[in-house]
């Protein structure tokens, strides 16, 4: 059942292209219910497997037998919670999308494209197949932020394809490194995952070709300094693009840099972990700080992005079950997280207040006038700061301790970094939300009345919120799965089989 | 010659037959039963006798399987070279579709039967196994490219182009003669296999890489490879677009083709003693170089370009560096087979997105006047459908799933890196090209935001301005549509199921290389 997640999301796709047109304003209703059924699926579909257990393999079919690929789709701890989150965002980005009226039915066909492409590289477990779903991705991206887009759209949308697809070459080349070693060595299939993972491989080979994998996949998850795509691209982004590109497509450049980096390059981290410890805590550090001081409140969160996604790769490199699980289970925290906060912005203030300069929504009294919207960013504020009863503090926190395990000095500057998040995250919001305008305009004149929050958007916020809740009182729930995954990923590195 | 070796020689010619038959049928029937009929129906009457010429070709070839024979050593047939005659038939059909709406010349008779016969040509490039009948293939096919460039007599660019490519041909083809001369005086003989027993073992000999750097100029020539691209980006503007299409997709399908065959069958490989093994036999480092230096240029002067078929022409130059990563790849009994399959699925795919996209680069200009890229604003709402078929080329062009290019480039990319004795040089190729790749994936995704994104906030007047074009009705479905979508469809199931036509290529490697 869980590859009909994918094949749901790319019917879809096709679905509402061929939607009439006299109905092109219906087609969100098309898309929401292939995104519904999308993520039902991948709920239910997930029942079958049991946390802990084995690879699960869900097809395997030679694809094209003249090259050894295979089309092979599996699960285990690691990708199903992110399968999960996928189905979540993509529905909750299709809420905030409600208001699009420009070309609707091309706008949720490359969505929905999108969201099949983030399912193909999370299912995916032959190497050729889940760069093949990576590169599907780009143009999707490309052609969202450019046509739907705002500030700055075209630059943003085309310095993002770029960064993605320079970032795809260096996979590209580590893919070509490991495709030529791996066939040296007869085997059916030379990219299958869960046989690489086992093999083991030269070391040399190992420090040389890691890199390759982890920058290249790292463009994507915002590696410092390659992370200035995000902001410009997240900010130029319509709502429900940057809740996906936040949400879920910089997890699939964690993703990849975990199970075509980590995973299959043990030694190769062990050499690289200082360095890529250091460009994590620089990006968890340097985000923190440039988000503090940006005027753009679409580009605090921009840069808080990539402040989060330096735990998930701080994560995948302390080498430890805690950290790696922590990694994964920042993923799936800060894709809820950020989806939110970007709908909070992009949707629920831009589309009404028509600016987002924190000193031009000072003066609005936003609290008073869209209370669901300040409600739900104090909720979502809260967890982005890693509060305790949020998904955000047990996610930071395991990382914090995998990290003080592999190198302490890391987990203190990272600290240092939690606190610059409470800092930018209290500023945003006391400026947005919380700063009453000086006394003579308010006697002056009433504003005028802002578009209530509507029933989509109220629905959208809710099952995030609900989510990043449920994953902060209960982190078990996926915790269960992700562990064991974890260990099993280091398993060839605690054994010295490296 | 006796009876029996004429109707060998019939046999094994059957295709090549075929089509130039329907040449001499289309100059014979437009020249006389159509005589004085409207220009339209003599062009659908010529497309309907080349399509059938292509279709018998094209029976024969599947139907009539010959494996392996070959003519008094001039003439080779083989599985695969029957399966790149089939690609090139196919070019040259969807060719002469397209060229249904060549309204710039009345010699329709001689349009169509110049095309057939450089489809002969191209064929007997792809058969070749001698150095004369190499020779004879190269000149037939250019002799018949050359008048077709300069067919559009009212355009000014056209005849530039045609004299660009007319001198430059030439003068390549005495060079390449030269350097055949030098090969049969080395070995003694023009028979491919032959020169290749000869020179094996040889060791470095000066007259030897004078030889193969003279004979390459020729292939390099007929692939565009730098330093002997100067021709193309001329020829590609200034020729009629259905021509320039052919030149971009069959004539480079059948060079590279010829170049890897010549370079397999009749250039010995490296040896395997030391750093000097990689200049023994002289065309390594020569591909080398050709291959760096037309991957540079051909990326970097495409960045440039305000004309889509000028920055085709460039990206085509380009492309030809990636394919000389296969032909160098051939170094190396072992790698051979994958390398020879390899160039042929990247030469093949390629020449469908190019001929493609070409297509649309037609349609835009016979609406606009001229293929410049800013006439490209706003295709996507004008004619989406052909918008659409210039997204799946250009994306393939720039190696993106799920659409060929992907698929090619692993291949072509693998099997460099597989190359014996030449490791780090393929090494350090894969990693320039992959470094130059954002590049060309830049030029592309420019276009279609012209095309896609871009308002066309005012529309400028006159009447070479998009959309008030005297012919009008722009998103009629037009020839070029049809082909596009053709084209676009083999681009986006060759990128989906790559096994279709790479299974077939393994199977018949595998059975010519016996």
């Amino acid at each position: 059942m869980l590859p009909w997640t994918l094949y749901l999301s790319l019917l879809g796709a096709l679905a509402v292209l061929a939607w009439p047109r006299r109905w092109a304003g219906e087609a969100r209703w098309v898309a929401l219910a292939f995104a519904l059924a999308g993520g039902v699926c991948g709920v239910a579909g997930g029942q079958a497997y049991r946390p802990g257990a084995e690879l699960l393999t869900l097809v395997r079919v030679p694809w094209i037998p003249a090259l050894g690929v295979e089309y092979f789709l599996a699960v285990d701890g690691l990708n199903l919670p992110l399968v999960w989150l996928t189905g979540l965002a993509a529905v909750a980005g299709i809420l905030f999308s409600w208001n699009v009226t420009e070309h609707p039915r091309a706008f949720f066909a490359l969505y929905l494209a999108l969201i099949g492409g983030v399912y193909g590289v999370f299912l995916s477990f032959d190497l050729f197949l889940l760069f093949f779903f990576y590169e599907v991705a780009i143009i999707p991206k490309y052609f969202l932020i450019a046509r739907w887009g705002s500030t700055r759209r075209e630059y943003g949308a085309m310095k993002l394809a770029l960064y993605s697809f320079a970032g795809s070459a260096l996979v590209f080349l580590g893919l070509l490194a490991l495709y030529v070693n791996a066939a040296a060595d007869p085997g059916a299939a030379p990219l299958d995952l869960a046989a690489l993972a086992r093999q083991p491989r030269d070391p040399t080979f190992q420090r040389w070709v890691f890199p390759l994998f982890f920058v290249g996949f790292g463009v994507l998850a915002g590696l410092w300094p390659l992370h200035t795509w995000a902001p410009t691209g997240h900010v130029a982004a319509p709502t429900a693009a940057s809740m996906l590109l936040a949400g879920v497509v910089m997890k699939l450049g964690a993703y990849g840099a975990l199970r075509a980096g980590v995973a299959l390059f043990p030694a190769g981290v062990t050499a690289w972990q200082d360095v890529f410890l250091g460009l994590a805590v620089a990006g968890i550090l340097l985000g923190g700080l440039v988000a503090l001081v940006q005027k753009d409140f679409k580009f605090v969160i921009g840069y808080s992005s990539v402040s989060h996604m330096g735990f998930v790769l701080l994560g995948l490199v302390t080498l430890n079950p805690l950290g790696l699980g922590g990694a994964v289970l920042q993923m799936v925290s800060h894709g809820l997280i950020a989806g939110l906060l970007f709908a909070v912005v992009g949707r629920m203030v831009y589309d009404r207040a028509h600016t987002r300069e924190l000193d031009e929504l000072a003066g609005l009294r936003l609290a008073r006038r869209l209370p669901f919207a300040a409600g739900t960013f104090v909720l979502a504020g809260m967890a982005s700061m890693g509060l305790p009863g949020f998904s955000g503090f047990v996610a930071e926190l395991s990382v914090l301790v995998g990290a003080w395990e592999a190198r302490p000095a890391a987990a203190v500057i990272t600290g240092a970094g939690i606190v610059v998040g409470a800092a930018y995250i209290g500023r945003a919001l006391q400026k947005a939300f919380a700063t009453e305008p000086p006394a003579e305009t308010t006697a002056t004149e009433e504003p005028e009345k802002l578009e209530p929050i509507t029933l989509p958007e109220r629905l959208g916020a809710l099952l995030l919120l609900a989510a990043t809740v449920g994953l902060g009182l209960f982190p078990g729930v996926v915790m269960d799965y992700i562990l064991p995954g974890a260990r099993s990923v280091l398993a060839p590195l605690r054994a010295g089989g490296i | 010659m006796n009876n029996a070796a004429y109707i060998q020689l019939f046999k094994l010619a059957g295709p090549e037959m075929l089509i130039a038959l329907a040449a001499l049928a289309v100059l014979l029937v437009d020249l006389t039963l159509m005589r004085g009929a409207p220009v339209r129906a003599r062009r659908v009457i010529a497309v309907l006798l080349t399509g059938v010429g292509g279709f018998a070709a094209a029976l024969y070839l599947l139907q009539v399987p010959l494996r392996a024979v070959s003519w008094g050593g001039l003439w080779a047939v083989d599985p695969l070279t029957q399966l790149v005659k089939l690609g090139l038939v196919g070019l040259a059909v969807l060719t002469a579709v397209l060229s249904l709406e060549a309204d710039y010349t009345d010699h329709v008779g001689e349009h169509f039967a110049l095309l057939l016969l450089a489809t002969v040509g191209l064929m007997v490039m792809a058969g070749a196994a001698d150095l004369v009948l190499v020779f004879l293939g190269l000149e037939l096919t250019g002799l018949s490219l050359y008048p077709l460039v300069a067919l559009n007599k009212a355009g000014p660019r056209a005849t530039e182009a045609a004299l660009k490519y007319f001198f430059f041909g030439a003068l390549a083809a005495a060079v390449t003669l030269f350097g055949f001369s030098f090969l049969y005086g080395l070995s003694g003989t023009t028979n491919l296999a032959g020169i290749a027993a000869a020179l094996r073992g040889r060791g470095f000999d000066p007259l030897l890489a004078l030889a193969v750097v003279f004979s390459l100029v020729g292939f390099g020539f007929k692939v565009a490879a730098v330093p002997f691209h100067l021709w193309a980006p001329d020829a590609y503007q200034g020729a009629p677009t259905p021509v320039a299409a052919f030149i971009a997709s069959g004539s480079k399908l059948a060079g590279f083709f010829l170049l890897g065959r010549f370079v397999a069958l009749a250039l010995p490989e490296s040896g395997d003693a030391g750093r000097a093994a990689l200049f023994t036999p002289g065309w390594v480092p020569a591909v080398a170089v050709l291959a760096l230096a037309s991957m540079v240029l051909g990326n970097l002067a495409a960045l440039a370009q305000r004309d889509l078929k000028r920055l085709l022409a460039y990206s085509a130059i380009a492309h030809a560096g990636y394919l000389l990563l296969a032909v160098l790849a051939l170094n190396g009994a072992a790698n051979r087979p994958a390398a020879l399959a390899a160039l042929v699925y990247y030469a093949g795919t390629y020449a469908l997105a190019g001929l493609g996209a070409f297509a649309v680069a037609g349609h835009v200009e016979r609406h606009a006047g001229a293929a410049a890229l800013n006439h490209l604003t706003g295709l996507g709402r004008r004619a989406p459908w052909l918008a659409a078929g210039l997204a799946v080329f250009l994306l393939s062009l720039a190696g993106l799933p799920p659409l060929a290019g992907f698929p090619a480039k692993f291949y072509v990319f693998a099997a460099a890196l597989n190359t014996p004795h030449a490791g780090a040089v393929s090494l350090g190729l894969v990693v320039v090209a992959l470094l130059l790749s954002p590049v060309g994936f830049y030029y592309y995704l420019r276009v279609l935001k012209l095309a896609f994104v871009t308002e066309s906030e005012k529309r400028p007047a006159g009447p070479d301005a998009p959309g008030n074009s005297p012919q009008g009705g722009e998103n009629r479905f037009g020839v070029e549509t049809a082909v596009a979508l053709l084209a676009a469809a083999g681009v986006l199931g060759l990128g989906l199921f790559p096994q279709w036509l790479l299974g077939p290529l393994q199977a018949a490697v595998r059975e010519a290389g016996g």
